[in-house]
């Protein structure tokens, strides 16, 4: 079970990660700054395991892949949004950060609540024992997911 | 036959492709800036392979040039080395990578070009596929000259009518985010077509493609014609045809009329919250941006110059401009654009992205609010998260500066 940060629709980017704050590769650095205006609460608490989960469009604007490395950095196991913007989409499924996508469970869940993600079999479910199924990835998408991200899916001789 | 994205992928993959199918397509040209190079390069290295092609590597600096701070110094002493150690062809440090990118011909028609930067779909303005992503892409993209996609469905703008004074590209691009919203072309491609965008130059075609990642958009094409010929007679780095649409079916066609358009504002904090100028009249601006991506060219500039001659800004407000590339501020030297604007109070910085992002050259503290000629509002995106964001043309900015207030322009036209 992961602990669920449950944020609204729109999340952009620089909401994600401020541009101040990504002047930095260091993963430590960019996980102190994972949401740090949006949800300022986020960064200091979160731990290993827990579950963004969003509303619809999560992830839009500036392509800067900080973004996802910041959550992933902070322990973050999977993000679950009604939708994802598509750059911040491919650069989780780039860096081996499971991402699903799943209309009903933002309306489900409250904020501090509990979930289970099993991104393999796309199973979610609640501590009450409600299940919810999530769209499939496509298959040569999972296929990068499956290798741990695109770097070992091209050091594999595949691309 | 298919849309213009069908078209240029099947071209370049030597087969017939259709929306929905993923695709590892050779890409043309690889493109990356100083923010988002250091992980590119981090990436690069773990491939341990060399550049697929150092003279179809572009390499901008441009977000915080010159460096602000020892951080920012830092990641760019690392790429100038990793340029010289890859003997990277196009290292560039002359404006912002889009406006670069088009200038020195880089971009044609038919083009596949992938940039680690989401304002890639700029290229679409000459019929190129430029798409942005994110760095360990842009890394694979450096490695191995190819890029997986699913080709795109297509929504097709069709413009009819002409914008009226003081109404401008921008202005169109704002309505059109507004009649389709933040994520109403998300995985989809973007055709901007009709008698409008045709009669339409270069740099207000460029406008219009730049905002279509502002609706969620994978890339955003005009068809090619004439006027790009004419633009890239001399420039374009390699021969092309013209790639246009055959029989195309688009998942959406969305009709509008530009001659009713007003100048319009968009509110924080995202680009789909629109008003006109007029109903935002009351709307005190502590700093205003001419500037960027979207719209820091010489036109921008020239209208910008044309409202504020002879005229100086409120002193309640602050006005920055930051010409789009050295050839952009090296010809609005000589047309005195930047005579009018230092003499009207504003300071002009050297080319780049400027304030856009927050990171030096006009901050914003809790509280303020900036009109600016760019294409992003999200909170937090040029300072402090409490700092409210209005999107405009380079007119309203003007303007705006001028009285202090959001102001539409053709009260001082």
């Amino acid at each position: 079970m992961g602990r669920i940060w449950k944020v609204g629709d729109n999340v952009s980017t620089d909401e994600i990660i401020p541009g101040r704050y990504n002047v930095t590769t260091d993963r430590a650095e960019l996980a102190r700054a994972a949401l740090i205006e949006y949800r300022p609460d986020f960064a200091p608490n979160v731990r290993p395991g827990d579950v963004v989960v969003a509303g619809r469009n999560f992830g839009m604007g500036s392509s800067r892949e900080h973004a996802a490395i910041c959550l992933q950095a902070a322990g973050v196991s999977a993000i679950v949004a009604r939708s994802f913007a598509r750059i911040f989409y491919r650069n989780c499924i780039n860096i081996g950060l499971p991402i699903l996508v799943c209309d009903e469970l933002h309306g489900a869940v409250e904020d501090g609540g509990e979930v289970e993600v099993d991104p393999a079999s796309g199973r979610i479910s609640l501590p009450d024992g409600r299940t919810f199924e999530v769209e499939p990835l496509p298959e040569f998408v999972l296929r990068i997911v499956q290798a741990g991200g695109i770097i070992p899916f091209v050091q594999a001789g595949n691309l | 036959m298919g849309t213009m994205s069908e078209e240029i992928l099947s071209r370049r993959l030597g087969r017939p492709v259709r929306a929905g199918e993923i695709v590892i397509t050779p890409v043309d040209y690889v493109m990356a800036h100083d923010q988002t190079s250091p992980l590119a390069i981090e990436s690069f290295r773990k491939l341990g392979r060399p550049l697929f092609d150092p003279e179809r590597t572009v390499i901008v600096f441009d977000h915080i040039i010159p460096a602000a701070t020892v951080q920012a110094a830092a990641l760019q002493r690392g790429i100038r080395d990793w340029v010289r150690e890859q003997s990277v062809g196009n290292f560039l440090q002359e404006g912002i990578c889009h406006q670069v990118m088009v200038e020195r011909g880089f971009v044609t028609p038919g083009a596949v070009i992938v940039g680690a930067d989401s304002h890639t779909v700029t290229y679409g303005a000459l019929g190129a596929f430029g798409t942005g992503m994110g760095s360990t892409d842009i890394a694979v993209a450096l490695a191995t000259g190819k890029t997986w996609l699913r080709v795109p469905e297509t929504i097709r703008f069709e413009v009819t009518g002409r914008l009226g004074p003081g109404v401008y590209a921008k202005d169109l691009g704002m309505a059109m985010i507004g009649a389709v919203g933040v994520d109403g072309a998300t995985y989809m491609a973007i055709e901007y077509g009709g008698p409008t965008v045709r009669a339409m130059s270069i740099s207000e075609r460029m406008t219009l493609a730049n905002l279509s990642i502002e609706m969620g958009g994978k890339t955003g094409l005009v068809e090619p014609d004439d006027v790009v010929d004419e633009y890239l007679g001399g420039r374009a780095r390699d021969p092309y045809e013209r790639v246009l649409p055959r029989e195309p079916r688009y998942a959406r066609v969305v009709e509008i009329d530009a001659s009713a358009l007003e100048p319009l504002v968009a509110l924080p904090p995202d680009p789909e919250h629109l008003a006109t100028a007029r109903e935002m009249e009351h709307l005190e601006i502590d700093q205003v941006f001419i500037g960027t991506c979207t719209n820091g060219r010489l036109d921008d500039l020239a209208i910008a110059a044309g409202v504020l001659k002879g005229r100086t800004i409120s002193p309640r407000t602050r006005m920055v401009v930051t010409p789009a590339s050295k050839r952009v501020l090296l010809e609005a030297m000589e047309r005195g654009y930047i005579q009018t604007f230092v003499e009207a109070g504003a300071t002009v910085t050297n080319p780049g992205c400027g304030p856009c992002i927050g990171r030096h050259q006009g901050v914003l503290a809790a509280g303020e609010r900036a009109v600016t000629t760019q294409n992003r509002n999200f909170p937090g995106r040029m300072g402090d998260p409490t700092a409210e964001i209005y999107l405009a043309s380079p007119a309203t900015a003007a303007a705006t500066a001028i009285t202090g207030r959001i102001t539409d322009p053709r009260s001082l036209m």
